[in-house]
């Protein structure tokens, strides 16, 4: 993996981030630079220039200078790099992007159109070449497969193949195409030609509601299957597509994808707990809780621990910039966090009890069953502000470094 | 001579759908197959789990159609509890599934559907002028029909049609003499096109107020709803109605014209009936209008059923008359079994190839979709449901609102049954539903505002989850929806779900009657054989959504068939 900082995770620090130095900041001011001048010179897939668009959709300068800036933020460049971001944005119509879809429910695609970051984004996504998006594009059948071979012949090694959806591990649970081609073959040849791999949503990446117990059709997450090829997981249901778009700027900024964690998670988006950033935060450290759906407390917004919020085991960035268009999330609607963006969630987190307390039948957290781990590793450690560092800097510690040398492989998998 | 085509995948739906179609020699449809080519198995899923836990998971049966089976799974499990949610959840229940509605269905006709009736690189020819005259025909205050700005969309339009990567549009079936619209209305479709695109963000936005985000809300619960600080906010319903307000605004001047725009252009193929289709039609009745409970009091779709076209009587819905069967689909079994007793056993028997191309074994099995019947009748399910149910039934507003726009198009009632009148079924209760959101905005307003906050009624679960069966019946966006839940000792016993496009995409039955839209391409003419485009526009007003359709098994431990695809 091309990585850009070479630093460990600091096991202190719940970002996951540490400080470059200033000549590791120039040294990747000149790269992007470099990378930009030589996209700005190569030839545009597509005639869709962000300018006019902007206009057309009578966008500011001003309003895209202040995308420019909290895009900076989010993928945690310092201020200096908003022009060259504010430039990236603008070639990004030299990517080819090919969109495939298996076992899913067509909930990613859907989060792409709603561009949940500030409006811009959604502008963006017209600026990426989309060769191929089943969802969307025109033609069926055979006209559509002729589609996919032409965009896969002549961006051969060049395109971007974003997957959405498990994969089956037998044919017969999902095939496509005039030639009834399994999902597993597809997204073998698919990926054989393309430059890396982004899974986006919680299903592609580790298998998510498909791969749940009993995991029927033995669904896999595009890790368990592509080898040999960058890979980025965007996981949660569904994705959150500023990540998205992240992933995808800062590969046209500096020709490499994003520094990943030991998930394969770009870490600008799940290097921090949800719990960390959490607005219901104080309540949780005053002790003061929602105890009941519709109570005082939840009037109140306490905290939602006690009623199964996952903040606290969570890795993602919703606390920040929350969906649509920042409008509201999982935690503000006075429910709480499930889990989604973690391996395996729905086994080990979506329900509305307390960890301690889950009537959960399925065998599967920690390899003990979860009131078996409460009992050994006891409620405190679990519930514990740190506990969610903790583990995921003990992780990170374990496999962040074989993830960055070898990046499809993918850590050991729970008991089904 | 005839011959068969195959289509897959059908894209601008959700999922993976197949359909074959056996041509005559005058290119006429004479046959017709439909299949579910994907399979996940969440029922399955779903089995041992707490039911509280029931609705995020069966939400996730779907993310277009998002909300839909988690609402009716958590009324499924209320009503196995017997728990009545208080006035203000359903409210926001109410608002939350109309929010999907104003989402869907607009996205739907324009970035779905559209393109099977507006040649988008024919509107490059137009005459901006002249479609602003076009534009006026149809309403009186048109969306966004300016010179300038249709200049502007050609423009764009322009830039992209020289260039030679078309993405999302390439390869289309630009310039087939099936498409109708002149320059100038293909022009106002395009411009609309781009306009829905940023209204449907608007539409996301007012799910995620109550719901928390959009796609996959979470605010709703066992026994009510969580966003209690979002119905005390008054910033928050404000913003609420007047995104509200501005939807409407879209569906009124954009959506219905562009409807009569359609009826104007595609006037013959309405009225030869083309796509009709089956002509039976099923509703369960959604959107409750009072606090009787689900299936009791008064709902905004009426439910019922409507045999063969014959709008003068109504069949009152009985549940108990839903079955299920599996002879044509990649199950073992052939009983006709009600949800509560459902099994389901795959049983994988693959294509047969023929050269290149692999075609379904139509003699035997050929979907993962499930065959039901309602009263061992066929029947539709969806948009055009509701309505002819609720015009039979003399319903006041849908009566309304359907004359309405057929006296402006100057069409009779019987052009309803058609592909063209499924569309315009949608469009029409778009409008209704968003009239209806309005009253129920300013009624949980009125509420918050008199001290009323209750949002959700507590229950012992310990007593009532020890034994016990319900069921949740709603209307998703494509049709009638129910869930069936089992329940013992706190644990999910067994989950069957029916869904709209099991009803509307299912594969023939045990008696070999086809499913609602293998019937409704039976009849339609070809322009050019080798381009589907007019069994596409059939299919894509039923809405396809295939991950909802396909999901119900049990088969713990069994081997799937051995035959191998390829």
């Amino acid at each position: 993996m091309r990585v850009i900082g070479k630093r460990e995770v600091a096991s202190s620090s719940s970002e996951g981030f540490v400080a470059r130095t200033g000549q590791e900041y120039e040294a990747l001011r000149l790269r992007c630079e470099r990378r930009l001048r030589e996209l700005e010179a190569s030839e545009p897939l597509n005639q869709v220039s962000l300018p006019s668009l902007l206009r057309d959709r009578g966008m500011s300068r001003r309003s895209f200078l202040k995308w420019a800036s909290a895009t900076t933020a989010l993928l945690f460049l310092p201020a200096s790099f908003e022009k060259l971001v504010a430039r990236a944005a603008s070639v990004m119509n030299r990517v080819p992007v090919i969109w495939v879809e298996y076992q899913d429910c067509a909930g990613n695609s859907e989060a792409v159109l709603r561009a949940d970051g500030p409006t811009i984004d959604e502008l963006l996504l017209d600026v990426i070449s989309l060769e191929y998006q089943e969802t969307l594009m025109a033609p069926s059948g055979f006209q559509a497969e002729a589609q996919l071979k032409d965009a896969v012949e002549t961006f051969r090694g060049k395109y971007i193949l974003i997957v959405e959806g498990s994969i089956p591990a037998e044919d017969g649970f999902g095939f496509n195409g005039p030639r009834g081609e399994g999902f597993l073959e597809n997204l073998k040849r698919l990926s054989r030609d393309a430059l890396a791999v982004i899974a986006v949503g919680s299903c592609a990446s580790y298998g998510g509601i498909p791969a749940a117990y009993p995991n029927p059709t033995k669904a896999m997450g595009v890790w368990d299957i592509v080898k040999g090829k960058p890979i980025v997981n965007i996981p949660a249901c569904p994705m959150n597509p500023a990540n998205l778009l992240g992933v995808i700027l800062h590969y046209v900024l500096t020709g490499a994808l994003p520094e990943l964690d030991y998930l394969l998670r770009p870490k600008f988006a799940f290097g921090y707990r949800i719990h960390d950033n959490c607005e219901r935060r104080a309540h949780f450290d005053a002790g003061e809780y929602v105890e009941r759906w519709g109570d005082e407390g939840a009037r109140n917004n306490f905290c939602l621990y006690k009623m199964g919020c996952k903040g606290p085991m969570t890795f993602n960035n919703c606390s920040i910039i929350r969906y649509n268009d920042g409008t509201n999330w999982p935690i503000g609607v006075g429910r709480g966090c499930i889990g989604c963006s973690e391996p395996g969630f729905w086994d080990k987190y979506a329900y509305e009890r307390p960890m301690a307390g889950a009537n959960i039948p399925v065998p599967g957290l920690f390899e003990l069953g979860i009131e078996k781990s409460v009992d050994i590793l006891g409620v405190g450690l679990l519930t514990a502000a740190g506990a969610g560092i903790a583990i995921h800097a003990f992780l990170s510690a374990k496999y962040g470094k074989k993830s960055e040398e070898a990046p499809s492989s993918a850590p050991p998998k729970e008991k089904p | 001579m005839s011959k068969r085509i195959v289509v897959d995948p059908i894209t601008r739906i959700e999922g993976h759908l197949r359909i074959e179609a056996v041509l005559d020699e005058t290119n006429t449809i004479r046959d017709a197959y439909a299949s579910g080519t994907m399979f996940r198995g969440i029922e399955t899923i779903l089995k041992g789990r707490d039911p509280r836990d029931a609705g995020l998971l069966a939400m996730r049966i779907c993310g277009v159609c998002t909300g839909v089976h988690y609402w009716t799974s958590i009324q499924a499990v209320e009503n196995a509890f017997g728990v009545r949610v208080p006035n203000n959840a359903r409210l926001v229940r109410n608002l939350i599934a109309g929010s999907l509605y104003l989402h869907d269905h607009p996205v739907h006709f324009y970035h779905l559907h559209a393109l099977d009736w507006v040649d988008v690189i024919s509107a490059l020819k137009a005459d901006p002028r002249k479609a602003v005259d076009v534009a006026y025909q149809f309403t009186d205050t048109p969306w966004n029909a300016s010179v300038e700005h249709f200049q502007k969309v050609q423009q764009r339009l322009s830039g992209f049609a020289a260039q030679g990567r078309l993405g999302i549009f390439a390869n289309g079936y630009w310039g087939n003499p099936s498409y109708r619209f002149s320059p100038e209305e293909n022009l106002i479709a395009v411009s609309h096109y781009l306009d829905a695109l940023a209204m449907q963000r608007g539409a996301a936005k007012m799910m995620a107020i109550f719901g928390g985000k959009n796609p996959h809300p979470q605010s709703i619960v066992v026994g009510g709803v969580t966003c209690v600080q979002d119905i005390e906010n008054p910033s928050r319903i404000s913003l609420f109605q007047t995104l509200l307000a501005e939807q409407h605004r879209f569906i009124r001047q954009a959506y219905l014209p562009d409807i009569l725009m359609a009826a104007h252009a595609y006037r013959e193929e309405g009225l030869s009936g083309i796509g009709s289709g089956l002509k039976s039609y099923l509703a369960y009745g959604f959107f409750e209008m009072d606090n009787q409970g689900p299936g009791r009091g008064e709902t905004l779709f009426p439910s019922g059923m409507v045999r063969e076209g014959d709008l003068s009587k109504v069949y009152d819905f009985n549940p108990s008359k839903v079955t299920e069967d599996v002879l044509h689909s990649w199950y073992r079994g052939q009983d006709s079994l009600h949800p509560y007793a459902g099994v389901t056993d795959p049983s994988f028997t693959g294509l047969k190839k023929e050269g290149e191309i692999a075609y379904l074994d139509t003699d035997g099995k050929y979907s993962w979709i499930k065959a039901p019947t309602y009263d061992d009748q066929r029947v539709e399910t969806g948009p055009l449901a509701r309505l002819v149910v609720g015009y039979a039934r003399g319903d006041a507003r849908i009566r309304k609102a359907v004359d309405g726009l057929l006296q402006r198009g100057g069409l009779p009632a019987t052009v309803l049954f058609s592909t063209l009148g499924r569309t315009a079924a949608r469009a029409i209760e778009t409008d209704l539903i968003a009239e209806a959101m309005a009253g129920w905005a300013q009624e949980l307003a009125k509420n918050a505002a008199t001290g009323d906050l209750s949002t959700w009624t507590p229950f012992d679960f310990a007593k009532v989850s020890r034994d016990a069966q319900g069921c949740g019946l709603s209307e998703a966006p494509r049709g009638a929806l129910g869930h069936w839940v089992k329940i013992r000792d706190g644990k999910i016993e067994n989950y069957q779900a029916v869904v709209p496009t099991t009803w509307n995409a299912s594969p023939r039955d045990r008696k070999g009657r086809r499913g609602a839209y293998e019937e409704a391409l039976i009849g339609t003419r070809l322009a050019n054989a080798d381009q589907p485009l007019e069994i596409l526009r059939t299919i894509h007003s039923f809405d396809p959504c295939l991950a909802c359709s396909v999901h119900i098994v049990d088969f713990r431990g069994r081997a799937l068939g051995t035959y191998q695809v390829l």
